[in-house]
């Protein structure tokens, strides 16, 4: 038995666990304010909050509710746009109506609950503003500006609530509604333990296998194997970062120890996806699913981490993340062991840099992405190790390329040879993501950029053309 | 005003077609479609899926009562496929059941044999071919082989310019049931109620009073509902009869991107001949428009990049020739700009050639020769009211052009690694439907006896805020509170024989028939005011009857029980047809538009000349909206439609592969644009005037010339890039994505294939 709370009252569902949250919201609960624009999370009509509490605090974050299986809504409060509905327009809504930000309207709940879950839970601490909430909604008719305005305006407003923004205060000001003050006392009362289901697909966060499994996954008998874990999912130990399974792409992107370590931490991190598909996606699962492309996978092949793979038994082992994949799609491991753990050591004097460059900068797959890790002194590389994506039948750390500017002056020409054994560690092909001489170029392009943005005062862009 | 849908549309309350509540008993229908672009069909095992627990029939070609014919210009688009298959995508029957996931998963279980045919996707091998979908078309005007000989420059090439998919964010869906005496009822995601109802009637073999079309909201249009939201209403209705039960389609992503057409991708040939003035003297151009698999709606669409062809230019003598080519890809169709937009892309492509050639600014070939007052376009048309240099020279001034120049030079010559370019694109864009005849429309007004009022017209509401200018029409009309006017669907049994919402029309059209019917209803209850209060003038406003000039005691309810007690009407259904225009497709000439949208925007762009990505900074613009009625969506439709265009020459790369399946065939590998990839900076001024009589309350039509500002955004990325690499010589193929952009930074210079040809025959200035 399913157990949550939907907008202002509990639900108790015997309804299958893997149906997409979506399909639930629309057309168990009749709740119609939830689009459905693509059923890939590519465009935020389905965006809905999943309020968590963690630490004693209730904690709202937004999702495509297309890639989320109803079963992670167990214990959480689902918010959808009528659930956010009272008898005026509330500030977010407001905002949007005033400014035009709304046309054919399809998005337009999206947007809304966006907003909203920003206005619950905003991150000022990592310089986010109301405009990055919605980076994972799409809108075909406006051209966003309008959009832009009415985030500007939330911000605004929510600015003039001052530092403490409380549930209550929030309520008072309409920009939530009066109910949202007795969800913790009704999530308390859900027994965490009481849904286990256990079938042979493990899913963690759903949003790479609902895309890929589509139609498929209502109909498999899927397991939830770390949804009875609970507490902290990343960490510090020392100078080393721990991730439990359902560590998710935010989860590292807000790590405060993280961002104090690595300048630009956060930025590389709004590369990744979008702000709904990095609340719901799993570290883990991007690393599984042995994209040749996927951000983390490349930032973490630079970054030298390992994985801990555990299997029924309980047994144990931690291998490199570079010695996991070997071939297209195929990994180090048996069908049934899962990453229990993924540590790395974070730069403490290295420096780090992650590069991407696709079609759209945000919210989209890489052509091609690079990672560096680079310490100087001196004017000598004397650690160098580098990662790249979407060039090679698996994510590819290049172990030659590291090799060869391990010990060498830092010295554009240093750069232009490294480049060349780059080029001979990439077999890249023509796709939708680009030919294969554009990645070619592109690898080699990358790979300048970590020089010239880790060394701006050492390395000239004009000796690198 | 505000959208009066936009306070439902945030609170999640408006209806779209999926968000209709199902009635009891109903079923759910998938397409299945040809794996294949073209093929014969051998033989259709459809046992396995129809074995399915859940699936309650299967529907192909054989199942049609009428005929199985839905294509609205020429009759060559079956509903299912013949014998043939002609794209990938197309087609080939509809799976019922009691569930969607059961009617997709039953889909694959359907077993089709086939055996390949070759595979067409390029225009120009189809127009070698002689596969046209219509005899070619050409303008003339002029004599283009005389003016050669005057030209002081000479250049020829190749444009390439690929389609675009509407990306409408609510999918293509339908939802039918019967209704008694074989009647049919539809609800329709469609820009064109009247071209359902009349498919349905011919596919299921009823009149058209049978079948009702209902249109309450689109999520989303772009002309992508226009002629292709036909086949799955049709299909619906089709199973909803056979059946005697309601079924629903909602087609997934996927599907719909598979199986519906786009903007047409566009491959010209160019020669342009400018004086040593720079005036441009002749200008011929041949399109090879690719048009798809069947007509759809293309022939009307190549009329219109006819039209277009010379932009806002005063070309004296131009031969502008275009070839409609069967391919087998999905049939393109319908969007925003309609032709347009291809055709003055090439124009701008050619003169940006130009340009790089005698190494001066574009905008400098551009400004001299904008059209002025009495210029007569290639299709016969005398401009009046013409705003092309007036825009230009507005924009220039406010904007502060040269200062702009000036700051991007100096920007280049700074920085090793970003380079910024500047781009100015005007606009001329002719307002209404080519096709003469479809420039037509009704609506039907009910004034009800507590003073409340429905309007109905064939308009479709898709968020360009028709619906909301409707509304201000009535409420002004009868001096009344806007509370008191609600917009009514668009259904066929209220409003008949429409034309599409379309064409930017959409208001004007609908609008001046509104106009119509209120003045009737008014001029009724006018009289019965005089009467009653022994007035001479009576007039409305504020809700009140205002007698000979004084405000009477009469409020708008208790004119209205007046004139209900005195047994007058008080509705009114009133047709509107736009006068003065007219064209003779035998000389290609006429006066075609009511009148035309003119503008120009200033666009610039940021490079990293490393990676190849970019940015577009601002854009600022001037627009002619006549004497704007609604500032808010007018100006919503200018950003919404820049940003469209400008994501159909970045972002937006339509693939296909050499056997025709569609490789950008989601929202993972087909970007549009999102928050952060628009123009840092839209500066929206109106050029003032008193706007146009043909135009509803004067304000001109605004859904597709914006869009044509984002052409801009091309040449400026273009620009930057030369400036990084002024050696190369850059062809022209848009869309302009970074993978291009990069391979064009680090191409080498000059180089064995030459993309523009210089043919001066004297270069002095080369």
């Amino acid at each position: 038995m399913l157990h949550f709370v939907l907008n202002d009252r509990e639900v108790k569902t015997a309804a299958n666990p893997a149906t997409t949250l979506l399909d639930f919201i629309r057309y168990d609960a009749n709740l119609r304010g939830t689009k459905i624009g693509c059923r890939e999370g590519d465009c935020g009509a389905c965006t809905v909050l999943l309020g968590s509490v963690e630490n004693g605090e209730i904690r709202y974050e937004n999702c495509t509710s297309c890639l989320t299986p109803l079963a992670n809504a167990h214990g959480r409060h689902v918010v959808t746009v009528e659930g956010l509905n009272m008898s005026e327009l509330n500030r977010a809504q407001e905002a949007m109506v005033s400014h035009s930000g709304t046309q054919c309207g399809f998005c337009t709940p999206g947007f809304v609950v966006s907003l909203c879950g920003y206005a619950l839970n905003p991150d000022t601490s990592l310089s986010r503003t109301a405009k990055d909430a919605v980076d994972g909604n799409i809108c075909r008719c406006t051209g966003y500006k309008s959009i832009e305005r009415a985030a500007d305006q939330l911000q605004e407003e929510l600015d003039n609530l001052g530092e403490a923004k409380t549930v209550d205060k929030l309520i008072d000001k309409r920009f939530i509604p009066a109910y949202f003050r007795d969800i913790p006392q009704l999530l308390a009362q859900i027994e965490r333990h009481a849904f286990k289901h256990r079938g042979k697909q493990p899913v963690g966060g759903g949003t790479d296998l609902y895309v890929q499994k589509h139609d498929e996954m209502p109909f498999m008998e899927v397991a939830f194997p770390f949804k009875h874990q609970n507490g902290t999912r990343i960490w510090k130990e020392g100078d080393r970062c721990h991730m439990a399974p359902l560590c998710t792409a935010s989860d590292m992107m807000k790590a405060p120890f993280l961002n104090e370590s690595i300048p630009n931490w956060y930025d590389y991190m709004k590369l990744v996806s979008s702000n709904p598909i990095r609340n719901t996606g799993t570290v883990a699962g991007n690393l599984v699913n042995a994209s040749p492309i996927g951000d983390l996978t490349a930032m973490l092949l630079a970054l030298n981490a390992e994985i801990t793979l555990k299997d029924p038994g309980d047994q144990e082992r931690t291998i490199p993340l570079r010695s996991f994949y070997l071939d297209y799609k195929k990994l180090s491991k048996t069908p049934e062991e899962l990453i229990s753990r993924t540590s790395f050591d974070i730069p403490t004097t290295g420096k780090f840099n992650f590069e991407k460059v696709c079609k759209r900068k945000y919210l989209d797959i890489a052509s091609v992405n690079a990672a560096a890790l680079l310490e100087e002194k001196n004017g000598v590389i004397f650690k160098a190790s580098f990662s790249v994506g979407g060039v090679s039948p698996i994510p590819l750390y290049l172990h030659k390329t590291s090799e060869y500017v391990k010990g060498r002056e830092l010295t554009e020409r240093t750069i232009l040879e490294a480049a060349e054994v780059l080029q001979s560690e990439i077999s890249p092909i023509s796709d939708a993501r680009g030919s294969a001489e554009y990645k070619r170029l592109l690898a080699s392009q990358l790979f300048k950029a970590h020089f010239l943005n880790l060394f701006p005062s050492q390395i000239k862009m004009s000796e690198l053309v | 005003m505000i959208n009066i849908d936009a306070k439902n549309h945030v609170r999640g309350t408006s209806i779209y077609l999926d968000d209709i509540q199902e009635i009891h008993g109903t079923l759910f229908a998938q397409p299945f479609c040809a794996p294949v672009a073209h093929a014969k069909i051998n033989r259709i095992n459809l046992e396995p899926a129809m074995a399915m627990e859940g699936v309650v029939a299967i529907f192909t070609r054989s199942d049609i009562p009428g005929a199985n014919q839905i294509g609205g210009i020429v009759p060559d688009e079956p509903l299912f496929a013949e014998d043939e298959i002609h794209f990938w995508g197309q087609p080939i029957g509809l799976v019922v059941g009691t569930s969607e996931q059961i009617c997709r998963l039953a889909r694959k279980k359907i077993e089709i044999d086939f055996s390949e045919l070759p595979v067409v996707t390029d225009p120009r091998k189809a127009a070698r071919n002689d596969s046209l979908i219509v005899p070619p078309r050409t303008f003339n005007t002029g004599n283009v082989e005389d003016a050669w000989e005057q030209c002081e420059h000479i250049f020829s090439g190749r444009v390439e310019v690929n389609g675009q998919e509407h990306l409408y964010i609510e999918g293509q869906g339908a939802y039918a049931w019967p209704k008694e005496d074989d009647s049919i009822y539809i609800a329709s995601s469609t820009q064109g109620p009247t071209a359902v109802q009349r498919t349905a009637a011919a596919v299921l073999g009823l009149p058209m009073h049978k079948v009702e079309v209902n249109v309450q909201r689109l999520g989303g249009g772009f002309g992508g509902k226009e002629d292709q939201a036909t086949a799955w209403a049709v299909m619906a209705a089709l199973a909803a009869k056979k059946l005697q039960k309601p079924v629903k389609i909602s087609l997934h992503r996927m599907d719909d991107m598979m199986m519906t057409g786009k903007r047409h991708p566009y491959s010209s040939d160019y020669r342009i001949g400018l004086s040593k003035e720079l005036k441009i003297l002749a200008y011929e151009v041949t399109h090879y428009q690719n048009a798809g698999a069947a007509a759809d709606l293309s022939p009307a669409v190549l009329e219109r990049t006819l039209f277009h062809s010379t932009n806002a230019y005063f070309v004296p003598n131009v031969r502008a020739t275009a070839y409609s080519c069967r391919t087998n890809l999905p049939p393109n169709t319908a969007f925003r700009g309609f032709g347009g937009p291809q055709g003055k892309f090439i124009i701008e492509s050619a003169i940006a050639r130009a340009a790089s050639a005698l190494k001066v600014p574009a905008d400098h070939i551009q400004k001299r020769n904008l059209l002025s007052e009495g210029d007569v376009m290639p299709y016969g048309q005398k401009m009046t009211e013409a705003l092309a240099k007036e825009t230009w020279e507005q924009c220039a001034r406010e904007f502060d052009l040269e200062k702009i120049r000036q700051e991007i030079n100096e920007f280049n010559a700074t920085n090793p690694r970003y380079k910024k370019g500047l781009a100015v694109q005007p606009i001329c864009f002719g307002i209404s439907f080519t096709n003469t005849m479809m420039n037509h429309a009704r609506a039907l007004v009910h004034v009800y006896t507590d003073g409340s009022v429905v309007v109905s017209t064939g308009a479709v509401e898709m968020g360009q805020g028709v619906n909301t200018k409707l509304l201000q029409v009535a409420a002004e009309r009868f001096g009344i509170s806007s509370d008191r006017v609600k917009l009514e669907s668009t259904n066929t049994l209220r409003i008949a024989n429409t034309s599409p919402t379309a064409a930017s029309a959409g208001a004007d059209l609908n609008g001046k028939a509104l106009e119509i019917a209120c003045d009737r209803i008014l001029s009724r209850l006018k009289k019965a005011a005089a009467e009653k209060l022994n007035a001479g003038e009576i007039k409305l406003a504020n809700e009140r009857v205002v007698a000979d000039g004084e405000i009477s005691d009469m409020d708008w309810e208790q004119l209205v029980g007046l004139a209900f007690s005195k047994r007058i009407s008080l509705s009114e259904h009133a047709h509107y047809a736009t006068p003065n225009i007219h064209f003779d497709k035998k000389r290609e000439k006429g006066h075609p538009f009511a009148y035309h949208v003119y503008g120009t925007a200033i666009i610039t762009a940021v490079v990293d000349c490393l990676t190849g990505t970019y940015e577009i900074d601002r854009v600022k613009l001037v627009h002619d909206c006549g004497k704007s009625m609604n500032l808010p969506v007018d100006n919503g439709q200018i950003e919404g439609g820049l940003v469209q265009g400008i994501g159909w020459l970045t972002l937006e790369e339509l693939l296909y592969d050499e056997k025709g399946k569609l490789l950008s065939n989601a929202l993972s590998t087909y970007k549009i644009p999102d928050m952060y990839s628009v123009p840092g900076e839209i500066t929206i001024r109106h050029y003032e005037t008193e706007g146009h009589e043909l135009a509803i309350k004067k304000s001109k039509a605004v859904g597709e010339p914006p869009l044509m500002y984002g052409l801009g955004a091309y040449f400026a990325i273009r620009n930057a890039v030369t400036a990084f690499n002024p050696s190369a010589d850059l062809a022209i193929n848009a869309p302009y994505t970074p993978e291009k952009v990069l391979m064009d930074l680090y191409k080498k210079g000059g180089g064995q294939e030459k993309e523009a040809v210089h043919e001066a025959k004297q270069t002095e200035l080369y």
